[in-house]
C-alpha cells in the first residue's frame, strides 16, 4: 500500500526496463502519467532521440507546472537517476506548494536487461544499463535528503505487481465539514471577553470544579473556528487555552495557529525567542498552571494545522490569511504566509512591518476569514474579511456566523494592553482594481448567460472607463442598447406596433406594457438620504452636464426621492430614466449633425427649382426633374420637424427635465424583477413630487391575447408619433427578469419608433418605396444579441452588488457592458 | 447641389457656345454619383444664366465607399457643393474648362462679366472670400442661417461671385476651390491628383496667397502630396508646410516649451539615476524617442491608455525596423493609469509628463495608488502647467486644451504633491520649466519625487 497525498508530484524512479510506464498505466490515468520518451517524442519526432532531452524536460516541466497550479495530481514518467534532473522536480513541486513524492521501482538488472532487449526500439549496450542501476543504488539513501517528501522503494517484481495506490487528505482539507461556523477572531487571553461572545453566540459552557471553563458545546451542532492568536497580552492566556482546546477536543471547534501560538511554542521548546508582544505576560500566567497542562497546551499548539479549506471549498480560515494560489497546498512559505502573511520588507514609522495588502488583489472564490490585523471594524474586500477587531486592546472580540455571514461582536471589558500604533482610522477600504480585472480576452460566466469579450473592444472600452467615466465604485450600472421590434411589413412603415406585439407573443409573453419613448439623453441617477456618493450618468458611464448643474440636478431629484427611501426602507437608489430635451444635452450633435443637413437642403431645394420653374417658363420639359425635387422638399421639411421636436430651449437646468422609468437597485437590494407596474408607480411619485423637474412617462398595458387591446395600443402610437414623439418601447410588464421557456432572458423591451421620427435616422427620403424596400432588409440579430447579452451584464451587476460582492466583480460586468459597445452594429438599429 | 453662371456679354446667349450645351435643351448625363442637368432658366441677348445641378444619387455614393460621412447615413452631399459638382463640372465642362471653344474661340480667350452663384456650399464667409478675391472676384458670401428653434447659422453659405473673368478661368477656379471649401473628397485622393490641382491651377494658384491651404486641402490634408505639389509651383525646394490647426498657442513659442519641458524631465531622471523607466501617458511617444536616443536607459516603458497613440508611437519609433537588441529595450503596454498594474512595478523612475490634467480631479486619487502606491518607482516625475501663467497668451480663454480637466496654480500642484508624498512615503521638490515670469512663475512646473528609503526588514 502506498499512501500519497491526493495532490503531489510523483516522481517514478527506476532504470530503464524497470517498467515504470506499466507502473504508471496500471495506477494513473493517462493524462496524469508526463512521459519523457512521449516529451522526446513531441520535440524531436523520436521518443529514444537523447540529444533532445534538455528541450524534452524543459517541456515536461512546464506542463507539469500548469497542472499543479491548476491542482492536479502529475505523474513524472522518466528514469530519474540523477540528482540533477530530481531537484527540477522538486523545484517544481516547490514552486506550486505540493508535496514531491518519489516512488522507486528497483528491479534485478538482468531482469531489465532482459525485457529492454525485447524491445525493438532499444538498442543501448548493457553497460549502460549497469551505469544506470549503479546511478539507483546511489540515489536511494539520497531521495529524502533532496526533498522528497515521501519516498516508497518497491524492491523486485511481485511487490511492484502487489503494490496499489491510496491517497491522503492534506491535514487542511476539511471541505467535506460544512458547519455551520462561528469563527473567532483573536482572543489574546480575553477569556472574560470569549465565554460572553460563546454565550452570546449560544454555546453551552462546562466548567471545572474551580469555575474554569473547560469545554463549550452548541445544542444546534454549531462549530467554532479560531483564528489563531489565542493568547499573549491578554489578562488569561491559560484560560483561553483550557476552553479552546477542550472544544478542539471535543470536535466542537477547530483552531488554526497564530503568530503567537508559533512564538509561544518556539519558547516552550527552549528556543531563545524575544520576550516582547505580551509574551512574557503568558509565560508569567503559565508559570501558576501545573506542568501538565503547559506540555499539554505546548503539544495542542504543535498539532495545529496552518489553514483549513472548509465547507466545499467556499470557505479558507488562515490566521494572517490565504492568498488563492496556497489554499489547500501545504509548504513552508505556506504557512509562513498563514502566520505572518506578507510583508514588504518595509517598516513603518512605528518600527512595525509593513504587510502587502494581498486582500486586495484577492480573485479567489472561496471566503477567506483571518485576523491578525488589528481593525476598527471588520468590512469585506474581495471576499475577505479580518476579524481582529483588537479585543486586548479595548476593542472588540467579533465573530463571523457562516455561512449567514453575520457579525456578531462583544465589546472588550477594558483596554488590556496599550496598542503599539492606534487601529487603522476607518474608511472606505482600498478595493483597487487590477487591469487585468478588465483587459484582454475575457470569458465571463454571468449566470444570465455567457459572453466572450474581445481584447480590442476591452482595450476600447478601458479608454472610455479610464479617461471619461466616473469612478467604478459609484459606475455599478450602465444602460443596454435596445433592439427595435422586427421588421413591418406594412405600407408605409419601417417599424409598427403589429411586429412588436408578436415579437413579444412569440417570446411567451402575455401581457405588455408600451411606455412612451422619450427622445432625450438616457440618464441613470444615483441619488441618497445623505447625498454621499451620488451621481447622474450617461449610457457610457461619463458624468453629465459638469459638477455645476449636476450637483443641483441630483439635490432635486435627491428632495423628490425623500419619500421613496422611507417606503422602501433604503438609503440610496439607483433610477433609470431620459434627460429630456435631446438639445440639453446633444445641442452640439443636433446642429452638426441633423440641423445642419436640414440648412443644406432647405436652402438648396428652393434655388434648384427656382432655376427649374426659369427652365419651364422657357418652354421646355422639366416635370419629372420639377416632381422629385417637390418630393425632396416636402421630404427635408419632414426631416427637419422631426428633430425639431426636440430641441427646446434651455438655461442651465431650467427647461431640463427627468423622465424615470424603473428603480432598478437600493442598497442591498435589485429591483429588477419588480413589474412594471410598480417601476411606474414610483416613477409617478417622484413626478407627483416635483412635477416641474419630472416628466412622466405615458403608458398602455396590453393584453397580447386581445385584439382589441392591441388595437388600442396601436392608435394611441400612432397619435403620439404623429404628435412628434419618438416612439414607444413595448416591455414585458412582469419586470426584467421575464426569461422564455428555455430559460432564456426575453428582450426588456423593445423599441417601435414613428414613422416620421425615422427620418432622421433613415434619412429624410427613406418612406419612398423603393428605400423601404431595401431598409426592409436589414438584419437584427447581432443587435438583438447585443442587447440580450448588455441587459444581462447589467441584471448580474446588480446581483452582485447586492449580494455585496466585491467591486472588481461588479466592475467586470459593467465594463463588459462598456465595451460590447464596441461592437459593429449598425447604428441605425 | 446647384451652381449658375450668368453673363451680361452681348450677346449673352454665346455662353451656350462656349460651354458647348445649346440653350434649348435641357441636358442630361450621367455621373458616377448620380445625374447632372445643364439647363438654362434664363436665355437673352442681355444676359444669360446656364445651370448645373447635380441629383445625387445617395445609393450610389454610398456603393462607392466613398472617404466621407461613411458612418453617416443621413448627409449634406445631397445639397451642398462639394467635390462630387466639382467632378460634375470637369466630366459636362471639359473643353469650356480648357478655354477651348470651336464657335467663339476670341471669345473664349476674353474676359466676360460674370456671375457665379453656388447657393448652398460648406464654409465659412471668410474663407470663401479669402479663396475667391484674390482671384479678381467680388465675393458676396452669406452664412446660412439654422431655423429659429436652433438659432445661430450653419455652417454653409450661399456664395455669390462676380467679376470680369475668362469663362475658362472661372471654371478652373470653381473645379478646385469647392472641394477646397468643401475640404472633403468623395474619392481616394492619389498622387495623380497633384497633376489635376497643378493644371486647373495654372496661372494663379502659384501665386494665390493661400496656395498652402488650397494645396492641403485639395490633396486631403496628405502631407507628402502636397509637399510635392508646392515644390512643383515655386519650382525650387518649397518648406514642409506647418499643420493647418496647430493649437490655441503660438507656434514658436509651444515647441520650444515642449522641447525645454522634455529637457528637464530627462535632468530629473539623470539626477536620480534612473536606467529603467516608465513613461507613463506617453502618447505618441515624445519623450520616448529622446530616452532611448540615450543608452543609460537600458529598459523603456511606454503606457498610454489609447491603443491608437501605442500604434503611432510605435510608427514614429519605427519600432519594426530597430535592431533586435534596441527593440528589446522598449516595451510599449496599454494601461489606464486609474487600475493597478503589476507589469509596472520595480522600475526606477515614472514618468507623468503632461498627463495628470487629463484626469477627473476625482480619479486622482486612484492614480496615486497605481503609481505611487502599487507601481511604486524610486521616483516619479511630474509635470503640469502652471495656471497662473496662462495670463500670458494672448486671447488664451479657459484652459491651455480643450481635455484639460483642470490645470492647478503653483500653490495647488505642490499641496497635492505634498499629500501625495506624503501618504505614499516619497520625498518632493519642485521646479519651473520654462521662461520664468516673477510674478507668475513658469508656464510648466515640475515635481520629482523620490521614494523614502526604508528600513528593509529581514
Amino acid at each position: 500500500m502506498i499512501d500519497i497525498p491526493e495532490l503531489a508530484l510523483v516522481a517514478l524512479v527506476g532504470i530503464s526496463g524497470s517498467g515504470k510506464s506499466t507502473f504508471a498505466r496500471t495506477h494513473f490515468r493517462p493524462t496524469q502519467v508526463l512521459s519523457s520518451d512521449f516529451f522526446r517524442g513531441l520535440v524531436a519526432d523520436d521518443e529514444n532521440d537523447q540529444s533532445a532531452s534538455a528541450e524534452a524536460f524543459d517541456a515536461l516541466h512546464y506542463i507539469a507546472g500548469k497542472r499543479l497550479a491548476a491542482g492536479r495530481l502529475t505523474v513524472v514518467d522518466a528514469t530519474n537517476l540523477q540528482p540533477h534532473g530530481r531537484a527540477e522536480l522538486v523545484r517544481v513541486a516547490k514552486e506550486h506548494d505540493v508535496l514531491p513524492v518519489a516512488i522507486v521501482l528497483d528491479v534485478p538488472e538482468a531482469l531489465a536487461w532482459e525485457r529492454t532487449q525485447a524491445r525493438p526500439d532499444r538498442t543501448f549496450d548493457r553497460r549502460v544499463l549497469n551505469r544506470m542501476h549503479r546511478d539507483l543504488r546511489h540515489s536511494l539513501g539520497s531521495l529524502a535528503r533532496e526533498g522528497f517528501r515521501k519516498v516508497h522503494v518497491l524492491r523486485g517484481p511481485d511487490e511492484i505487481a502487489a503494490a496499489s495506490i491510496r491517497y491522503e487528505k492534506l491535514f487542511n482539507d476539511k471541505r467535506e465539514l460544512t458547519g455551520p461556523f462561528d469563527i473567532i477572531g483573536d482572543v489574546h487571553g480575553c477569556r472574560a471577553e470569549l465565554e460572553t461572545l460563546l454565550e452570546r453566540l449560544g454555546y453551552a459552557l462546562t466548567r471545572d470544579a474551580a469555575g474554569r471553563p473547560v469545554t463549550a458545546a452548541h445544542p444546534e451542532g454549531r462549530t467554532a473556528v479560531f483564528v489563531g492568536d489565542l493568547v499573549d497580552r491578554g489578562p488569561d492566556s491559560p484560560g483561553v487555552l483550557r476552553l479552546v482546546m477542550g472544544m478542539v477536543a471535543d470536535g466542537a471547534a477547530l483552531c488554526v495557529p497564530g503568530n503567537h501560538e508559533q512564538k509561544l511554542a518556539r519558547k516552550l521548546n527552549g528556543r531563545k525567542v524575544q520576550l516582547t508582544h505580551g509574551l512574557p505576560e503568558t509565560l508569567e500566567q503559565l508559570s501558576a498552571e501545573p506542568d501538565e497542562f503547559v506540555a499539554e497546551a505546548k503539544t495542542f499548539i504543535e498539532g495545529l494545522v496552518s489553514h483549513y479549506v472548509l465547507d466545499g471549498g467556499q470557505l479558507v480560515v488562515a490566521h494572517a490569511g490565504l492568498k488563492e494560489a496556497y489554499q489547500g497546498r501545504a509548504s513552508g512559505r505556506v504557512r509562513s504566509f498563514a502566520l505572518y502573511g506578507e510583508t514588504t520588507g518595509e517598516t513603518d514609522e512605528y518600527g512595525l512591518p509593513v504587510r502587502y495588502p494581498w486582500a486586495r488583489d484577492y480573485r479567489g472564490s472561496a471566503a477567506v476569514v483571518y485576523g491578525h490585523t488589528p481593525i476598527p471594524k471588520p468590512e469585506w474586500i474581495n471576499n475577505t474579511i479580518c476579524l481582529d477587531t483588537g479585543c486586548v486592546f479595548g476593542g472588540a472580540l467579533t465573530a463571523l456566523r457562516w455561512p449567514s455571514r453575520e457579525l456578531v461582536s462583544v465589546p472588550a471589558e477594558k483596554e488590556h494592553y496599550a496598542p503599539v500604533r492606534p487601529l487603522v482610522a476607518p474608511g472606505r477600504p482600498d478595493e483597487g482594481l487590477d487591469i487585468t480585472d478588465v483587459t484582454g480576452r475575457r470569458h465571463l460566466d454571468y449566470g444570465y448567460g455567457r459572453a466572450t469579450i474581445a481584447a480590442e473592444n476591452a482595450a476600447a472600452a478601458l479608454e472610455v472607463m479610464s479617461r471619461f467615466a466616473l469612478d467604478p465604485a459609484t459606475l455599478v450600472w450602465l444602460p443596454p442598447t435596445m433592439a427595435p421590434c422586427s421588421t413591418s411589413e406594412l405600407d408605409g412603415y419601417l417599424e409598427h406596433p403589429a411586429t412588436a406585439f408578436a415579437d413579444m407573443r412569440a417570446a411567451g409573453v402575455e401581457k405588455v406594457v408600451c411606455e412612451e419613448k422619450h427622445m432625450g439623453s438616457r440618464a441613470v441617477v444615483r441619488v441618497s438620504r445623505d447625498g454621499e456618493g451620488d451621481a447622474i450618468w450617461t449610457r457610457t458611464g461619463r458624468p453629465f452636464f459638469g459638477p455645476e448643474l449636476d450637483e443641483p440636478l441630483l439635490a432635486r431629484v435627491r428632495a423628490a426621492a425623500a419619500g421613496l427611501f422611507d417606503e422602501l426602507g433604503r438609503d440610496w437608489l439607483l433610477i433609470d430614466a431620459e434627460l429630456l430635451p435631446w438639445s440639453a444635452k446633444a445641442a452640439g450633435l443636433i446642429r452638426e449633425r441633423y440641423a445642419g443637413v436640414g440648412a443644406a437642403g432647405r436652402a438648396a431645394l428652393p434655388a434648384a427649382l427656382d432655376v427649374v420653374a426659369g427652365t419651364a417658363a422657357r418652354g421646355l420639359d422639366v416635370t419629372a426633374l420639377r416632381e422629385r425635387l417637390e418630393l425632396r422638399s416636402a421630404e427635408i421639411d419632414g426631416y427637419s420637424a422631426a428633430y425639431r421636436a426636440y430641441v427646446k430651449p434651455t438655461d442651465g437646468l431650467t427647461g431640463v427635465t427627468l423622465a424615470p422609468f424603473a428603480v432598478l437597485a437600493g442598497d442591498g437590494v435589485t429591483y429588477a424583477s419588480r413589474d412594471h407596474g410598480w417601476h411606474l408607480s414610483l416613477a409617478d411619485r417622484l413626478v407627483a413630487a416635483d412635477p416641474e423637474l419630472f416628466t412622466p412617462t405615458r403608458r398602455v398595458v396590453v393584453d397580447l391575447a386581445d385584439p382589441a387591446s392591441e388595437a388600442e395600443a396601436t392608435e394611441w402610437w400612432l397619435t403620439l408619433t404623429a404628435a412628434g414623439g419618438e416612439g414607444m418601447v413595448v416591455k414585458p410588464w412582469s419586470g426584467l427578469t421575464v426569461t422564455e421557456a428555455k430559460g432564456r432572458l426575453v428582450q426588456p423591451g423593445v423599441k417601435c419608433r414613428g414613422r416620421e421620427y425615422l427620418r432622421i435616422i433613415y434619412g429624410p427620403e427613406y418612406t419612398r418605396p423603393e428605400q423601404l424596400a431595401r431598409l426592409r432588409r436589414r438584419n437584427l440579430g447581432r443587435k438583438r444579441n447585443l442587447a440580450l447579452r448588455e441587459h444581462g451584464l447589467g441584471l448580474a451587476a446588480l446581483d452582485r452588488l447586492a449580494a455585496g460582492e466585491p467591486l472588481w466583480r461588479v466592475h467586470e460586468l459593467v465594463f463588459a457592458i462598456l465595451a460590447s459597445e464596441s461592437e459593429p452594429v449598425d447604428p441605425r438599429l | 447641389m446647384l451652381l449658375t453662371v450668368t453673363t451680361t456679354h452681348r450677346p449673352a446667349s454665346d455662353l451656350g457656345y462656349l460651354l458647348v450645351k445649346h440653350p434649348d435643351k435641357v441636358h442630361t448625363f450621367d455621373v458616377p454619383t448620380g445625374t447632372a442637368y445643364v439647363m438654362y432658366p434664363e436665355v437673352s441677348d442681355e444676359r444669360c444664366t446656364a445651370a448645373l445641378m447635380l441629383d445625387v444619387d445617395p445609393q450610389r455614393l454610398r456603393a462607392q465607399r466613398d472617404a466621407f460621412e461613411l458612418s453617416q447615413f443621413v448627409n449634406d452631399r445631397p445639397y451642398a457643393a462639394s467635390s462630387l459638382l466639382a467632378g460634375a463640372l470637369s466630366k459636362v465642362f471639359r473643353s469650356a474648362l480648357r478655354g477651348a471653344s470651336k464657335d467663339r474661340p476670341e471669345l473664349a480667350a476674353t474676359p466676360l462679366p460674370l456671375e457665379i452663384r453656388v447657393p448652398v456650399l460648406r464654409g465659412t464667409a471668410e474663407l470663401a472670400t479669402r479663396l475667391f478675391a484674390p482671384l479678381g472676384w467680388e465675393v458676396e458670401a452669406t452664412e446660412i442661417p439654422f431655423e429659429p428653434e436652433i438659432g445661430g447659422d450653419s455652417r454653409y453659405v450661399d456664395l455669390v461671385l462676380r467679376g470680369s473673368l475668362t469663362l475658362s478661368a472661372a471654371l478652373n477656379h470653381l473645379y478646385v476651390l469647392l472641394p477646397v471649401l468643401d475640404d472633403a473628397k468623395h474619392y481616394w485622393v492619389a498622387p495623380d491628383e497633384i497633376e489635376k490641382l497643378l493644371r486647373s491651377g495654372q496661372g494663379w494658384l502659384a501665386g494665390h496667397p493661400d496656395k498652402v491651404l488650397i494645396a492641403r486641402r485639395y490633396l486631403a490634408h496628405k502631407r507628402a502630396l502636397t509637399t510635392t505639389a508646392l515644390q512643383s509651383l515655386e519650382g525650387e525646394e518649397a518648406e514642409e508646410p506647418p499643420a493647418e490647426e496647430e493649437a490655441e498657442l503660438p507656434v514658436v513659442r509651444r515647441q520650444s516649451l515642449a522641447e525645454q519641458r522634455r529637457d528637464a524631465v530627462l535632468a530629473a531622471l539623470t539626477e536620480v539615476g534612473a536606467t529603467r523607466v516608465l513613461d507613463l501617458g506617453c502618447g505618441g511617444g515624445a519623450l520616448l524617442g529622446a530616452l532611448m536616443k540615450d543608452r543609460r536607459y537600458t529598459e523603456v516603458v511606454g503606457t498610454d491608455v489609447s491603443s491608437r497613440a501605442l500604434e503611432i508611437a510605435a510608427r514614429k519609433l519605427r519600432l519594426d525596423r530597430l535592431p533586435e537588441r534596441q527593440r528589446g529595450r522598449l516595451k510599449l503596454w496599454q494601461s489606464a493609469l486609474t487600475y493597478r498594474d503589476d507589469r509596472l512595478r520595480g522600475y526606477d523612475a515614472a514618468v507623468l509628463m503632461e498627463v495628470i490634467e487629463h484626469l477627473d480631479v476625482p480619479r486622482l486619487p486612484a492614480l496615486e495608488a497605481s503609481v505611487f502606491g502599487h507601481a511604486r518607482p524610486g521616483a516619479v516625475v511630474v509635470t503640469t502647467p502652471n495656471a497662473e501663467y496662462n495670463v500670458h497668451y494672448e486671447g488664451l480663454t479657459g484652459m491651455r486644451h480643450s481635455d484639460h480637466r483642470f490645470e492647478w496654480t503653483r500653490a495647488e500642484f505642490q499641496d497635492w504633491a505634498s499629500r501625495t508624498a506624503q501618504t505614499y512615503g516619497y520625498n518632493v521638490t519642485f521646479r519651473t520649466v520654462g521662461e520664468l515670469d516673477e510674478t507668475t512663475g513658469s508656464p510648466t512646473q515640475l515635481a520629482l519625487f523620490t521614494l523614502v528609503a526604508s528600513e528593509v526588514t529581514a
